[in-house]
C-alpha cells in the first residue's frame, strides 16, 4: 500500500496577523507559517496505515520558509520520501496550489501509482476551494472528505466520515482514491529532536521544479481586514467571589435560579 | 443579474437541517438585491414533505431519486451539475457543514469553478456577488468578488438566523428529474454515537469545559457547578479528543447543536467550530484567562479570570441561594 | 586434651579436610555468583566513575564507615551501625578462624583463644543480638511503610542470630570444659556457664567444637546465600558508594557516559554499569519510598521497587538462556505510568543510605519512551510548544515580555545594553496570567533597590530543566543552545532567575563558565544585607515557607528566602517537612503537564497545603512560580480556600518595601 500525502503551510495564528500595505493580503514581514494542522493529521493517518499494512509514504509539499524542518520531521516519523515543489512564489490561492500539485503529480514519473492520496480536508486559508476534491477530479479518482478513520483492504478503503450530532457515516471507497482528512485516528505522533537531527544527516529532500500554471482565479480579494467586533460580552470584574455573586444576581434576574 | 440564486437544502434522516433555513434567509436577501428569484434545491428520495418546509424560497426544485436517499456527495453533485446545466443559476449557496461541504467541493471541481469558502455574508451589487469570508481561524475577514458562473459558495453556519428563513407559505415545488450513474463511493451505514447517559440537547443548563480546565480532575468543579444548576457538563473538541468526556457531550460542528437557557463556558477560547454548536444559547457566560479570547465576542457576559476559581465560587453562591 | 576443632575425625576423614571441601565449595559457589553478577556489569553501558579518587575515598569513609544517612531514621540507625561493625569484626575473626582451621599447622591460636579478640567477639555477639532483637521488634510490631518484610530478610536475621549464639555458647562451653566459671575476656560467655547444665569436660569440649563447626558452616551458608539475597548490598554498596555521583545531582547530562545514553534505555544492558550496581546495592530499606511524593500520593511508583525491578530483571534477563523468557523491561516489569509518575524531587536520592541515583535511571527509561514517541498527549503538546515557541503555553515568543507593558517603564533589553544582572524570567513568570503581577513586583522591587538588570525579551526560551527530565534530550539541547545564543549577545555579570527549575539547569547544566547564577531569593537577600531594601512597612502574622526542590535539595539553598521573610517582619514557622525534607508540590519533572492517574489518594500539593494549614499560619510562602500555581489549585481541592493564602516571597517583600 503506497500513500501520497499532500501538505502545505498556513499562517500561524498564534502570532498576531496584520494586513499588508495593499490592504488585500497579510503583511508578510512578521508572518510565520506552520504546517496545516489537518495535513499533519493526513500524514499521521498515512503513517498509521503504513504501520499496519507496510508500503511507502511519500510527502509532497510546496516550498516555504522552514519547510525543510517540516520535511525532515516527517522523514524522522517514518515517511519514506519527502519531495518539495520549488520555484513557487508564496502561493496565495488554493486553486493555484491544486494546479501545482495536480501538475506535479501527473508529470513527475515516480510519484504514482499510489493507493491513496491523503491531505487535510481544509485549511484556514482555503478561500477559493479545498484541495482534495479537485485533485481527485483531475485524476478521475473517487473522493471523500471529513474523514476520521481509514481501514484498507484489497482495492477498497473503508472510511468513516463525521456528520453532525456525533453521527458518522461509513463508506467504501475504491482505491486509488483521494481522501480529505479531518483527523487521524490518533493525534500526530511525537518525534524527538534527536531523530529529526539524525534524519537531517542521513536523508535527503527531493525537489521538483514548479510547473508554470496560470494564477487566474475568478475569486478576487477586494479587501482584507481584522474582523469588526460586532458584539462584546458585558465584562464582570472583581475577585472570584465578587464575580460569582454578580453572576448569581444576573441568573436570578433572568429567572434562571 | 443573469440567473437565479440557489440554495442547496440539507436534509438527512428525514429532517431538514437548520442551516438550510439560514441559507434561505441569506439567499432571500441576495436574490432581493439581485432582483432574481430564490430557488431551493432539495435532493432526496420520498422527501416531498421536507420540500414543503422550504416555503421561503420562490421555488423548490425537488429531485426525487432513490440514489439520493443516502448522503453520497458524488450523487448530489452530479444531480446539481445536471440541474445547473439546464437552469443556469447565478450562484449556488452550499451549507458549510460536514455533510454538505463535500457536495459543494465535488460540484465545483466538476464545473471547474472555484468553491468560495468560509462565507459569512453575501451581497449582490449590480451584476456582482460580493462575499465576506472568514480566514485564518477568524483572525481576518476578506471581502471578495466571485465572478465564476455559477459561483459556488460555501456558507458558514450562523450567517442568518433560522427563524428568518422559515416560512408558513406553501412551497412552490417543481419536480425535476436527474439521471445518476452508479457512484464510485458506496455509502454503507450511519454510525450513531453510543447511547448517551445524558442528552445535552435537552438540558436547560449546560456547563461547557475547554482545554483551559487543564486536567481531567478539574472536571469535578464543572460537574459540581452543573449539579448546582440542575444541568449537565459538555465540552469542546479538545476535551473530547483528550478522552475527558464522551462523544455524546461534544458541542460544536461535529458534535451537538445545543440551545440551553444558560451556557456557562469554562476555559473555552471560542473556536468557530465550537461556537457553531452553542451560539443560539439564550444566555452565555464565558470565563477565560485570556482577555483577548474570541469567545468574549460571542458571550453575553464575560469574566477574565481563572475558571478553576470562579466555578467553585459560583457553585457555592448558587447552592446558598437555592438553599 | 586437644581443643582444636579441626583435629578430630568427621565421617572418617580429618576434620580439616572436611573444612577444605566445605570452604572450597562455598567459595566456589560464591565466586561463581559474583563472577556472574560482575559479568553483567561488564555488559552494561560505560560511564566514567574512576575520576576524583580522593573525593571517592572520602565519600567511602563517610558513608560506609560512619553511615550518617542511616541515622536519619534513629530507630534503626544505631542498630544497623552496630550490626555493621559487629559484622566487620566477625568477618575478620571468621577469616582468621577459617585460615587457622584450614591450616592446623599454623602456630597461631584461634581468635576466641586470644583475649582481646575473644572479648570483641563476646561483646559484639551480645550487642548484635540486641540489635537483632530491635530489628525483629521493629519488623514485627512497628513495620514502617514500604519496608518489605521478606523471607529473605528473616532468613538472614536468623542466620546472623545463629552466628552470634554459636559464638556465645562456644565461649560458654569452652569455659565449662576448662573448668572455669568465668573469664574477664568473655563476660557474656561467662554468664552462660551459670545456666548451662552440669556436664563433663569432654562433653563440654565436644559442644564447644560443635558450636565452632556450626558457626563456620553457618558463615559458609551465609556466603553462598548472600549474593542471591538482598544482602548482596553488603558486598555491592561499598563499591556503589565509592563509585557514586560526584557531580551536582541537578546535572543530568550524560557526560562521562556512553553517547547512546541520550536515546534512553529499554533493556537492562542499555543502562550504565553503575546504574545496574545500584540495584545490587539496594538494601530494600524503603527510605526512598517513605519520602517519595509519588508513592505517598498513590501514584504507581516506588523508587525502591523501580531499582529492585531493574535488579531482578537484569539478573533474569542477563543470566537467562539465549531465548530467555522474553519479559520486556518497559511494559512487563516497569509500567509507563510508573515511569511518568516521578516529579524528580530528589528526595529518594537525598535519603538513600547506599547513595543510589534513582532519578537518572528513571530518566533513562523516559528517554526511551520519548524516542519512541510514547507519552501523554498533554506532554506531547508541551514538547511541541517548546520546540516551536520556546514555551509550554503555546504562545508566541514575541509575547514573552508582554508582562512588562503594564509596568509603566521599560525594562532594559540585555541584548542591547550592558547590565549587571541578566534576569532569566522563565515561562511561568512570563506567560501565566496568574503570575504576571508577581513578576512585575519583582521588577519594581529590583528597580527600587537600584538593581541594574535586563531581560532577553523574545530571545529567552524555556531553560529546559523539565524538558530534560521528561527525557527529551535533543529538545533540551536545542533550547539550551538557543538560550546560550541569546545570552551570548548580552553583556552581564550575573544571572538571576525566577524559577528554581531554570536556576538549576542554568547553574548546573549550561556550563556557563565563571558566571554566577542566582535565584531571586538570593538577590533579595543580598539587597537586604546591603541595606538596599528598606522594609518600612513591617508585616505582621505567622507564615511558613516551602523549600522548592530545585532550590533546596538540589542546590542546598535554604536560608536566603528565610532571612528575607524575617526581614519583612513576619513570624516564620517551619513545617514538619522543611529544608532538605521539604515535600514536593508535584509539578516537577514535567508532571505539571501530566494528568493524575487512577488511584491517587492525596495529591502532593494537597498534602502540602494541609501541612501548612495545620500550623495555623496565614500564609504559605513560596519561591517558585510553579509552586504558586500548584498550591493555589490545591487550596480549592483541599477545601482550604480563604483559610490559607499562597504568596510568593516577592509579594511580601514588595508589600513591606512599598513606598507610601
Amino acid at each position: 500500500m503506497n500513500i501520497l500525502v499532500l501538505m502545505k503551510v498556513v499562517p500561524d495564528v498564534v502570532e498576531e496577523l496584520e494586513v499588508g500595505s495593499d490592504g488585500k493580503s497579510l503583511d508578510t514581514s512578521f508572518l510565520r507559517t506552520i504546517i496545516n494542522e489537518r495535513d499533519d493529521h493526513a500524514l499521521e493517518q498515512a503513517l498509521l496505515l503504513k504501520d499496519k499494512h507496510g508500503g511507502k509514504v511519500t510527502l509532497l509539499t510546496l516550498d516555504a520558509p522552514d519547510i525543510d524542518d517540516v520535511l525532515f520531521t516527517a522523514l524522522a516519523k517514518g515517511t519514506d520520501r519527502a519531495v518539495k515543489i520549488c520555484g513557487v512564489e508564496s502561493v496565495q490561492s488554493t486553486q493555484t496550489a491544486v494546479k501545482l500539485f495536480g501538475d506535479v503529480i501527473a508529470k513527475t514519473p515516480d510519484l504514482l501509482p499510489v493507493d491513496l492520496i491523503l491531505t487535510g480536508v481544509s485549511a484556514i486559508d482555503d478561500l477559493d476551494g479545498l484541495m482534495a476534491a479537485p485533485i481527485a477530479h483531475q485524476l478521475g479518482w473517487p473522493y471523500t472528505g471529513v474523514v476520521t478513520h481509514v481501514t484498507l483492504a484489497d482495492k477498497t478503503a473503508t472510511v468513516i466520515k463525521e456528520f453532525a450530532g456525533g453521527v458518522r457515516g461509513e463508506y467504501d471507497v475504491p482505491t486509488p482514491a483521494v481522501l480529505g482528512i479531518q483527523a487521524a485516528e490518533k493525534p500526530p505522533r511525537y518525534v524527538p529532536v534527536a531523530k529529526v537531527r539524525a534524519a537531517m544527516k542521513s536523508q535527503t529532500i527531493e525537489t521538483v521544479d514548479a510547473p508554470a500554471v496560470e494564477a487566474a482565479t475568478t475569486v478576487e480579494v477586494q479587501q482584507m481586514a481584522k474582523p469588526q467586533v460586532t458584539g462584546h460580552a458585558e465584562m464582570l470584574e472583581g475577585s472570584a467571589e465578587d464575580v460569582a455573586g454578580k453572576i448569581c444576581e444576573l441568573l436570578a434576574k433572568r429567572g434562571l435560579l | 443579474m443573469a440567473g437565479n440564486i440557489w440554495i442547496v437544502a440539507e436534509a438527512w434522516r428525514g429532517q431538514v437541517s437548520e442551516i438550510t433555513f439560514e441559507l434561505l434567509a441569506l439567499g432571500r436577501e441576495v436574490a432581493g438585491q439581485a432582483g432574481v428569484p430564490l430557488e431551493a434545491v432539495l435532493l432526496g428520495s420520498n422527501a416531498r414533505e421536507l420540500a414543503q418546509k422550504l416555503g421561503a424560497a420562490d421555488t423548490v426544485l425537488y429531485a426525487d431519486n432513490a440514489a439520493l436517499a443516502d448522503p453520497v456527495p458524488e450523487n448530489a453533485a452530479a444531480a446539481l451539475a445536471q440541474l445547473i446545466k439546464e437552469r443556469q443559476p447565478a450562484a449556488v449557496l452550499v451549507p458549510l457543514t460536514n455533510l454538505s461541504v463535500d457536495v459543494g467541493v465535488v460540484l465545483a471541481a466538476q464545473l471547474n469553478v472555484p468553491f468560495l469558502n468560509y462565507c459569512k455574508n453575501l451581497k449582490a451589487d449590480g451584476g456582482n456577488l460580493t462575499a465576506t469570508c472568514v480566514l485564518y481561524g477568524g483572525k481576518m475577514e476578506a471581502t471578495v468578488t466571485a465572478s465564476a458562473k455559477p459561483a459556488i459558495i460555501g456558507i458558514l453556519p450562523g450567517a442568518r438566523s433560522v427563524e428568518q428563513g422559515r416560512s408558513d407559505k406553501a412551497a412552490a415545488i417543481t419536480d425535476v428529474a436527474v439521471t445518476l450513474a452508479a457512484p464510485k463511493v458506496h455509502f454503507k451505514k450511519y454510525l450513531d454515537p453510543e447511547t448517551a447517559d445524558v442528552d445535552i440537547t435537552q438540558k436547560d443548563f449546560l456547563v461547557a469545559v475547554g482545554r483551559g480546565i487543564q486536567t481531567k480532575d478539574n472536571l469535578e468543579l464543572a460537574e459540581d457547578l452543573a449539579a448546582s444548576l440542575g444541568g449537565a457538563v459538555c465540552g469542546s473538541r479538545p476535551v473530547i479528543d483528550q478522552g475527558w468526556l464522551g462523544l455524546s457531550r461534544q458541542v460544536g460542528k461535529s458534535g451537538m447543536l445545543v440551545k440551553p437557557k444558560l451556557y456557562v463556558m469554562l476555559g473555552i477560547s471560542g473556536a468557530p467550530e465550537h461556537v457553531e454548536g452553542m451560539k443560539s444559547s439564550q444566555c452565555i457566560i464565558a470565563v477565560n484567562t485570556d482577555a483577548a479570547a474570541p469567545i468574549f465576542n460571542v458571550a453575553h457576559y464575560g469574566v477574565v479570570g481563572d475558571a478553576l476559581e470562579v466555578a467553585p465560587a459560583l457553585t457555592e453562591k448558587i447552592k446558598a441561594r437555592k438553599g | 586434651m586437644d581443643l582444636d576443632p579441626v583435629r578430630i575425625s568427621l565421617m572418617g576423614l580429618p576434620a580439616w579436610a572436611v573444612l577444605w571441601v566445605l570452604t572450597l565449595g562455598a567459595f566456589g559457589v560464591f565466586g561463581f555468583r559474583a563472577w556472574q553478577l560482575i559479568g553483567l556489569l561488564f555488559k552494561a553501558r560505560s560511564e566514567n566513575r574512576f575520576d576524583q579518587l580522593g573525593a571517592r575515598v572520602m565519600r567511602f569513609a563517610r558513608h560506609v564507615l560512619l553511615q550518617p544517612r542511616l541515622f536519619n531514621e534513629p530507630s534503626i540507625g544505631l542498630a544497623h551501625f552496630l550490626i555493621f561493625w559487629g559484622f566487620v569484626v566477625y568477618v575478620i575473626c571468621f577469616n582468621w578462624a577459617l585460615i587457622r582451621g584450614l591450616a592446623p599447622v599454623l602456630p597461631i591460636p584461634y581468635p576466641d583463644e586470644v583475649g582481646l579478640s575473644a572479648f570483641f567477639l563476646d561483646v559484639f555477639s551480645v550487642t548484635v543480638l540486641i540489635s537483632l532483637a530491635a530489628a525483629v521488634v521493629r519488623r514485627v510490631f512497628f513495620p514502617p511503610a514500604h519496608l518489605h518484610l521478606s523471607w529473605d530478610a528473616n532468613l538472614i536475621l536468623t542466620l546472623i542470630g545463629i552466628l552470634m549464639l554459636t559464638t556465645l555458647f562456644g565461649a560458654g562451653f569452652r569455659l565449662v570444659g576448662e573448668g572455669k566459671a568465668a573469664s574477664g575476656w568473655t563476660p557474656f560467655g561467662s554468664l552462660l556457664t551459670a545456666v548451662l547444665p552440669p556436664m563433663t569436660a569432654p562433653t563440654a569440649h565436644a559442644w564447644a567444637k560443635g558450636m565452632w563447626w556450626m558457626h563456620i558452616i553457618t558463615v559458609l551458608i551465609f556466603l553462598v546465600y548472600l549474593p542471591y539475597s538482598k544482602h548482596l548490598h553488603l558486598l555491592a554498596s561499598p563499591f556503589n558508594v565509592f563509585f557514586g555521583n560526584l557531580r551536582p545531582a541537578g546535572d543530568l547530562s550524560i557526560a562521562g557516559g556512553s553517547e547512546e545514553l541520550a536515546a534512553g534505555s529499554a533493556k537492562w544492558n542499555e543502562f550504565t554499569w553503575k546504574q545496574l550496581l545500584s540495584g545490587f546495592s539496594c538494601a530494600e530499606c524503603g527510605r526512598c519510598d517513605r519520602s517519595c511524593p509519588a508513592a505517598n500520593s498513590g501514584f504507581p511508583l516506588e523508587p525502591q521497587q523501580l531499582v529492585q525491578k531493574l535488579k531482578k530483571h537484569t539478573i533474569h534477563a542477563g543470566l537467562a538462556k539465549p531465548n530467555g523468557n522474553g519479559e520486556k523491561l518497559i511494559g512487563d516489569v516497569i509500567t509507563e505510568n510508573e515511569i511518568w509518575s516521578c516529579t524528580t524531587c530528589m528526595s529518594c536520592i537525598e535519603r538513600c543510605a547506599v547513595l543510589n541515583e534513582q532519578i537518572p535511571i528513571l530518566v533513562q527509561l523516559r528517554r526511551h519512551l520519548v524516542s519512541e514517541g510514547q507519552m501523554a498527549k498533554t506532554v506531547q503538546d508541551a514538547l511541541n510548544n517548546f520546540n516551536r515557541y520556546g514555551n509550554s503555553f503555546g504562545k508566541s515568543d514575541r509575547m514573552r515580555a508582554k508582562w512588562t507593558q503594564a509596568l509603566g517603564w521599560k525594562v532594559k533589553d540585555a541584548r542591547k545594553e550592558e547590565v549587571e544582572y541578566l534576569w532569566f524570567v522563565g515561562d511561568y513568570a512570563s506567560f501565566d496570567p496568574r503570575l504576571e503581577e508577581s513578576t512585575r513586583k519583582t521588577a519594581n522591587v529590583f528597580k527600587a533597590a537600584g538593581v541594574d538588570f535586563g531581560i532577553l525579551y523574545e530571545g529567552e526560551r524555556n531553560a529546559g530543566n523539565d524538558v530534560r527530565r521528561i527525557g527529551e534530550e535533543g529538545l533540551f539541547e536545542m533550547l539550551r543552545d538557543k538560550n546560550l545564543q541569546a545570552m551570548g549577545k548580552a553583556k552581564y555579570k550575573t544571572i538571576v532567575t525566577t524559577d528554581p527549575h531554570a536556576f538549576n539547569t542554568l547553574k548546573n547544566e549550561y556550563d556557563l563558565k565563571g558566571v554566577e547564577v542566582l535565584h531571586y531569593s538570593e538577590v533579595l537577600d543580598r539587597l537586604a544585607a546591603q541595606g538596599r531594601l528598606t522594609f518600612k512597612n513591617k508585616l505582621a502574622g505567622r507564615v511558613t515557607y516551602h523549600d522548592p526542590c530545585y532550590l533546596g535539595r538540589y542546590n542546598d539553598i535554604y536560608e536566603p528566602a528565610r532571612r528575607v521573610l524575617k526581614a519583612t517582619g513576619v513570624e516564620l514557622v517551619e513545617m514538619p517537612r522543611s529544608f532538605n525534607r521539604s515535600y514536593c508540590c508535584g509539578a516537577g519533572g514535567g508532571r505539571i503537564w501530566m494528568e493524575d492517574v487512577e488511584g491517587v489518594k492525596e495529591r502532593p500539593a494537597e498534602s502540602r497545603v494541609r501541612e501548612a494549614a495545620a500550623l495555623g499560619v496565614t500564609t504559605l510562602v513560596v519561591a517558585c512560580p510553579k509552586d504558586l500555581v500548584m498550591f493555589q489549585d490545591a487550596l480549592k481541592t483541599a477545601g482550604l480556600e480563604g483559610k490559607l493564602a499562597i504568596k510568593d516571597v516577592i509579594d511580601l517583600v514588595e508589600e513591606a518595601t512599598r513606598q507610601a
